[in-house]
C-alpha cells in the first residue's frame, strides 16, 4: 500500500489571558521595570508571586519587590532558538533566584556562549523595548560582572501609568497531519474524479470516505466501492453566522450528502439553488471543479440538485 | 454491566457545591482564580478546608481553547493539589459529567474519602468556535462550530417527530427565565418570551440566535465524599444513587444522531441501578444538558421520560417548567451559562444543590431525587448521576 | 474488597515517524487484536474502557473522539478518557472494577508525537503567564534539572551516560525499542551536547505508538492468565508547578506515591525516565536499591511514545510477573515538566491457593 497523504497543519491564534490581582499587579510593576515577589506564610519570598500561598492557599497579602540583579542557580545552553524564544541567537536559559527572594525565575541569558555561563554566576535583566507584555517585559537576563546589587542599568523610576491587568500569548504551532490509509484511497480517487468507498469485512458497510477501522467493528476496511456521484440530502443546517476561519460566504447550505450506494453520509455544500428550497430527500449530484484546478483532496467544489423527485422520507430516515 | 448502585461500592454524597458568576469574559481573574472562586465556594458549603481534601480531579474540554496544553499541571498549586493525586478528565462537553462520576468512584472504590471534582472553561483566552472549525488537510471546510455540528440533526428530530416549528422557543425562554433566578447565571432574561425568541435571526437553520448557549467563562466545584465525611458534614448532603457513562462512535453507519443508543443505554442502566422504574414520576428535577433548545424533547426521548417523538409534548404541556411536573433545568442550563468543560459539572452540582435543598430562587419545592446529565462529542459522550436526599 | 491484576499487555512498535493518524485508530487496532488473541478476550467481554491522549500533540481539538473506532464501540461502550499518560488511564480504570461497575477493564494510551515539534509543544505545559511566553523547551527544562543535581552533587554526567548504556544494551532484547545498541558509557561521553549537560544519549527520543493493559477482577484474573499481576499498590501525587520553587534533584510526589504504593519491595522496576537523569532522582525516590532491576525494556529512553509510555512501562513490569521472571514488579508513570506527576504501581505474583 502507498503511503497515506499527509500535509502540513499549522494552528494559530493570540491567547488573551486576564491576569487577575496578583498577576496583575507583578505585570504593572513590570511595565514599571521593577520586579515584584509575593511573601509566603513561611516567610520565603516568591519570585515570581505565587496567586495562592503554597502554606496557607490564600492569596498573598501584598508584593515585595526584589532583584532587580541575581544568581544563577542551574543553566543550559540553546544553539538553535525555537520558535517564539526570547533570543534569535544561541543563549543559555537559567533559573535566577533574585536579589531578597527565596525562589528562583525561569528566563533567557544573554552570555554569547556556554563558556560564559556558571552556576553562581550575577545576572541582571535588560528590558525590552514593549512594556505591559508581561514576563516577556524582561527581554533577557544579561551576566552583570560588577556584581551590583543595585538596580539594572536600564531602569527608570517612572511608574507606569496603567494597570496592565491582560496579557496576549500568541501560540503559533506546525503540524504534519496525516489521513488514514483509507482516506488516502479515497482522495487519491477523488484527485482521479472518482469517489471510492470501502466496505467492512465485517458488517459489509460501505464507508464514505473510508475511516481507520469501521467505528461499528474495529476492523480496517479495505474493499473498495466505486461509487456514483449522486446521491441525496439527509439532512442539513443553513449557516448564516459568521465565524473566525470561514471558507465559504454565509449564507450556505452545509448537508448531510448520502451518496447513492453508500451507507453512511458525508458533509457538503448544496448550491444551485436558494438555500430555502433545500430539501431533506432531496437529490443531489456533484458539480467538479473546472479541471485545472484539481488537487488532491476537495475536487468536488459543491453538490446541486439533479431536478429528480425527492426520495420518500423512509428511504433515508435511518440515516439521520 | 450497569451503572454504579450502592451495592457493594462505598456510598458516596456530594457535601458542597460551589460555582462562579459566569460571563463572557471574567477579565478580572486568571484561570487559577477562577476555579478559585468555585473551588472556595464548594469547601466553605462542605465546610472543609483544602487539607482535608484526599485528591483532586479536574476537567476541562480541548486544550485549545485556551492555549494550555494540560491546564491541572499549572493549577495544581492554587487548586491544593500539590503532594496530592490530581486527575484531568476529557471526553469532550460531557466532561464536566465525567468529572463528577471519576471523583465519585475514587470514593466508591474505598481510596479516597473526600475528594475535589473542579471543571472550568475560560472561554474568553480564545475563540471556541475558531477552535472546533480547524480544518485539517483534505477535510471538507463546511464545519462552522457546535451549531452547525447538531442543527441537522435538530432538523431531523423536527422531522420525525412532527413537533411544531415553536417548542424550540418555549424552551429557550424557559431556561433564560430560569436563568433570571440563578444568582450565578451568565444570562439572565426574566422577561424572555417564546415570540422573542423566534424573533431572533436565525444562525444555523433551524438554530436561532436565542436557541444557542452563550460562550462562558466559568467552573465549578463539588466536594465528594464517604458515609462517614457525609455524616460529619453540618449542612444537607446529596446523596449518590447511581452513576452511569457510555460512549459510542462519532459518526458509524446507522448512527442515530436524534436519539443516540450510547444515551439510551446510559439512562437505562442509571435508572436500574437507581432503582427507578419510572423516571418521569420519581425525578423531581433534572439538569439536563441542553446547548441548543431542541436538545430538551430530544434528550426527554432518550432518557426515558418520554416514548420516542413525544418528548415536545412535555415542553409544550409545560411539564418542564420549574412548576411543572418534571422541572428541567430550573438553573437555566446550558443555555444561560455555558463555561463548556463546566457545563457539565454544573448540571451534576445543580442536580445536588435540588435534594440539598441549596437552590435558593430556583429551588424546586421538596425535591427530593434530581438528575444530572451531560453529553458531548457528536452525541457520542454521556454521564449522568441521580442524586438524592437519603443514601436509598 | 477487590482485588485487581493485570492480565494482558500489548504495546505498538516505538517509531520515529509513524505513518498512521493522530486518532491514534492505525495504531491501536492491531495491537487491541493482539492483546485480545493473548486473553482470548473480546471487545464484548470488556465491561469499561479508558484511554490517554493530547490534544496538543495532535494539534486539533477532540483528537481522541475517533480513536474509539478502534474499539469498534457500538453497541455503545462504558468508555472515559483523560488528558494524560494512559497509565492514569489505568488508574481509573483500575476504580471501575474497585467499584464492582466492571469485571474486565481495558486502559490504552496512544501518541504520535511526530506529528508537531514535541520539545516546543510541551513547552505549552508551562505556567501559561510567567514561563510559557517564553517557550522554554521540555529538552531545556529537563537540562537545568539535570544541572541542578550535577551542581548539587547528586549525580554526574558519567553515572547519566550509565543508565543511557545500561538502557540501550537491555533494549537488545526488546523488539519494540525505538533505540538500541551497546555503546559503553565512555564513547556516549564524547558526543556533543544537545542542551548542555545532556546529550544526545540522555534523551528519550520523540517516538510514535501506542499501548493496551487489560485488568481483571478476582476469579476473572485467575481465569483468564496462569500468573495474574496483582496490584498491591496504585498511587500517585503531583508537585507544584512552580519549576523555582521546587528542589528539582528531588521528587516529593514519586517519593510519596512510591511509599504509599510500597515500591522499595519491587525487585525490577519499570521507569518512566525520559531523560537519564531521572531516573537517578526517581530511583532514590523510589528507594530502590542497587539490587533491582531497571528497565529491561530499554525504557522510555529506547522509546517514549508520549502517553503511552507510561502505561507501557506499567504493561512492561507487569510482563515480568506474568512471565513469572520476577514476584514484585513496579511500574511507574510520569508526566508535566521535570517530573511534575508521578504515578507508582506495584505489582506482586501469587499463588492460587492465597486469593
Amino acid at each position: 500500500m502507498s503511503q497515506p497523504l499527509h500535509a502540513p497543519l499549522e494552528i494559530s491564534f493570540d491567547y488573551t489571558r486576564s491576569l487577575g490581582p496578583t498577576l496583575s499587579e507583578f505585570a504593572t510593576a513590570l511595565a514599571g521595570r521593577r520586579i515584584l515577589g509575593a511573601r509566603a506564610a513561611d516567610g520565603r519570598v516568591h519570585a515570581p508571586p505565587f496567586e495562592f500561598d503554597p502554606v496557607t492557599g490564600l492569596p498573598p497579602a501584598e508584593l515585595t519587590e526584589v532583584g532587580p540583579g541575581g544568581t544563577v542557580l542551574t543553566w543550559t545552553w540553546t544553539d538553535r532558538p525555537l520558535d517564539g524564544q526570547p533570543l534569535d541567537r544561541p543563549f543559555g536559559w537559567a533559573l535566577i533566584r533574585l536579589d531578597g527572594a527565596d525562589t528562583s525565575m525561569l528566563h533567557a541569558v544573554d552570555a554569547g556562549s556556554a563558556g560564559q555561563m556558571s552556576a553562581g554566576m550575577r545576572v541582571r535583566p535588560r528590558w525590552s523595548d514593549r512594556s505591559g507584555t508581561g514576563i516577556t517585559d524582561i527581554a533577557c537576563f544579561e551576566p552583570d560582572e560588577e556584581g551590583s546589587r543595585g538596580r539594572g542599568g536600564s531602569w527608570t523610576d517612572e511608574p507606569h501609568p496603567n494597570s496592565i491587568t491582560m496579557i496576549t500569548s500568541p501560540v503559533r504551532l506546525s503540524y504534519d497531519h496525516t489521513v488514514s490509509p483509507g482516506e488516502t484511497s479515497y482522495l487519491r480517487a477523488l484527485a482521479e474524479g472518482r469517489l471510492i468507498g470501502q466496505r467492512c469485512p465485517a458488517c459489509g458497510k460501505v464507508y464514505l470516505p473510508p475511516r481507520g477501522a469501521c467505528p461499528v467493528d474495529g476492523v480496517p476496511t479495505q474493499d473498495e466501492v466505486a461509487l456514483p456521484d449522486t446521491g441525496i440530502v439527509t439532512t442539513f443546517c443553513v449557516v448564516n453566522v459568521p465565524f473566525l476561519g470561514q471558507q465559504f460566504p454565509s449564507p450556505y447550505v452545509a448537508a448531510s450528502v448520502l451518496i447513492d450506494g453508500a451507507d453512511i453520509a458525508f458533509q457538503h455544500l448544496i448550491l444551485g439553488c436558494p438555500p430555502e428550497d433545500v430539501r431533506m430527500g432531496m437529490r443531489v449530484r456533484a458539480v467538479w471543479k473546472p479541471r485545472e484546478e484539481w488537487g488532491t483532496g476537495h475536487n468536488i467544489d459543491h453538490f446541486e440538485p439533479t431536478g429528480e423527485p425527492d426520495a420518500p422520507y423512509e428511504s433515508y430516515s435511518r440515516h439521520l | 454491566m450497569t451503572g454504579t448502585g450502592t451495592d457493594g461500592a462505598v456510598r458516596a454524597a456530594v457535601l458542597g457545591t460551589g460555582q462562579t458568576h459566569h460571563r463572557s469574559k471574567r477579565t478580572d481573574v486568571s484561570m487559577a482564580g477562577l476555579c478559585r472562586e468555585a473551588v472556595d465556594r464548594a469547601l466553605a458549603d462542605a465546610g472543609l478546608t483544602q487539607d482535608q481534601v484526599d485528591a483532586v480531579v479536574v476537567g476541562k474540554a480541548p486544550d485549545l481553547f485556551e492555549g494550555v496544553m494540560m491546564p491541572e499541571l499549572y493549577l495544581a498549586d492554587a487548586l491544593g493539589a500539590v503532594g496530592k493525586p490530581l486527575l484531568r478528565v476529557h471526553t469532550a462537553g460531557s466532561v464536566g459529567g465525567a468529572t463528577g462520576i471519576v471523583a465519585a468512584s475514587l470514593v466508591q472504590s474505598g481510596v479516597h474519602r473526600r475528594v475535589l471534582a473542579v471543571a472550568f472553561e475560560k472561554q474568553s483566552e480564545s475563540n471556541a468556535m475558531w477552535a472546533l472549525s480547524i480544518t485539517p488537510p483534505f477535510s471538507m471546510p463546511v464545519l462552522a462550530g457546535a451549531g452547525g455540528y447538531f442543527a441537522p440533526h435538530i432538523r431531523s428530530y423536527i422531522r420525525r417527530s412532527g413537533a411544531p416549528a415553536h417548542i424550540g422557543a418555549m424552551v429557550a425562554a424557559k431556561d433564560r427565565r430560569n436563568g433570571a433566578r440563578n444568582p450565578f447565571a451568565h444570562l439572565r432574561q426574566a422577561d424572555m418570551t417564546a415570540e422573542k425568541v423566534l424573533a431572533s435571526p436565525m444562525l444555523w437553520d433551524p438554530v436561532r440566535y436565542d436557541e444557542t448557549c452563550p460562550s462562558s467563562d466559568g467552573a465549578c466545584a463539588v466536594v465528594i465524599g464517604d458515609q462517614a465525611a457525609a455524616e460529619a458534614t453540618a449542612g444537607p448532603v446529596a446523596w449518590i444513587r447511581a452513576t452511569s457513562m457510555r460512549t459510542e462512535p462519532t459518526m458509524f453507519s446507522g448512527k442515530d444522531n436524534v436519539n443516540p443508543r450510547a444515551g439510551a443505554d446510559a439512562a437505562a442502566a442509571l435508572w436500574q441501578a437507581a432503582g427507578i422504574t419510572s423516571p418521569r414520576d420519581q425525578i423531581d428535577a433534572a439538569e439536563i444538558y441542553v446547548p441548543f433548545s431542541w436538545f430538551e424533547p430530544m434528550w426527554l426521548e432518550n432518557l426515558g421520560f418520554a416514548e420516542a417523538g413525544q418528548g415536545w409534548r412535555m415542553t409544550e404541556a409545560g411539564d418542564t417548567e420549574i412548576t411543572g411536573a418534571l422541572p428541567v433545568n430550573p438553573s437555566g442550563g446550558v443555555l444561560s451559562s455555558n463555561p463548556i468543560g463546566a457545563s457539565g459539572l454544573l448540571r451534576f452540582a445543580e442536580a445536588a444543590m435540588q435534594v440539598m435543598g441549596t437552590a435558593g430562587d430556583h429551588q424546586v419545592p421538596g425535591a427530593t431525587t434530581a438528575l444530572g446529565h451531560a453529553y458531548g462529542g457528536g452525541s457520542q459522550y454521556f454521564s449522568m448521576w441521580v442524586v438524592a436526599t437519603t443514601p436509598g | 474488597m477487590t482485588d485487581v491484576a493485570v492480565i494482558g499487555f500489548a504495546e505498538a512498535p516505538a517509531e520515529r515517524h509513524s505513518p498512521a493518524t493522530t486518532n491514534g485508530v492505525e495504531m491501536l487496532v492491531p495491537i487491541f487484536a493482539e492483546v485480545f488473541a493473548a486473553t482470548g478476550l473480546t471487545k464484548d467481554d470488556i465491561g469499561f474502557w479508558c484511554s490517554g491522549s493530547s490534544d496538543y500533540l495532535a494539534g486539533r481539538a477532540f483528537s481522541f473522539v475517533s480513536a474509539v473506532d478502534a474499539i469498534g464501540a457500538f453497541p455503545p461502550v462504558m468508555e472515559s478518557h483523560v488528558e494524560m499518560d494512559g497509565a492514569w488511564a489505568l488508574y481509573e480504570a483500575w476504580l471501575k472494577v474497585k467499584t464492582g461497575e466492571a469485571e474486565i477493564a481495558l486502559a490504552y494510551g496512544f501518541g504520535k508525537s511526530s506529528a508537531g515539534n514535541l520539545r516546543r509543544v510541551l513547552a505549552l505545559q508551562l505556567d501559561p503567564y510567567l514561563v510559557a511566553p517564553l517557550w522554554p523547551d521540555s529538552v531545556a527544562i529537563a537540562a537545568l534539572q539535570a544541572r541542578a543535581g550535577i551542581e548539587a552533587g547528586a549525580w554526574s554526567e558519567q553515572e547519566m551516560a550509565e543508565v543511557a548504556a545500561r538502557s540501550r544494551a537491555s533494549a537488545l532484547d526488546n523488539p519494540r525499542a525505538l533505540v538500541r545498541g551497546g555503546r559503553p558509557a565512555a564513547e556516549l561521553l564524547e558526543e556533543p551536547y544537545v542542551a548542555d549537560p545532556l546529550r544526545a544519549h540522555d534523551c528519550a527520543p520523540v517516538t510514535d505508538g501506542a499501548a493496551v493493559v487489560i485488568l481483571a477482577a478476582d476469579e476473572r484474573a485467575w481465569e483468564l492468565c496462569p500468573r495474574p499481576a496483582w496490584i498491591t499498590g496504585f498511587e500517585h501525587r503531583i508537585d507544584s508547578a512552580a519549576l523555582g520553587a521546587r528542589d528539582l534533584t528531588t521528587s516529593p510526589s514519586a517519593a510519596a506515591a512510591g511509599q504509599a504504593a510500597g515500591a522499595s519491595r519491587a525487585e525490577v522496576a519499570e521507569l518512566h525516565a525520559p531523560f537519564t537523569h531521572q531516573e537517578l532522582i526517581l530511583r532514590r525516590a523510589l528507594g530502590l536499591g542497587a539490587d533491582v532491576r531497571v528497565n529491561p525494556s530499554g525504557g522510555a529512553l529506547c522509546g517514549n511514545p508520549m502517553f503511552a509510555a507510561g502505561l507501557a512501562r506499567i504493561g512492561s513490569a507487569a510482563e515480568q510477573i506474568i512471565s513469572g521472571r520476577a514476584q514484585v514488579a513496579l511500574g511507574h508513570a510520569t508526566g508535566g515538566p521535570a517530573l511534575q506527576q508521578n504515578l507508582v504501581c506495584v505489582l506482586e505474583a501469587r499463588s492460587e491457593d492465597s486469593a
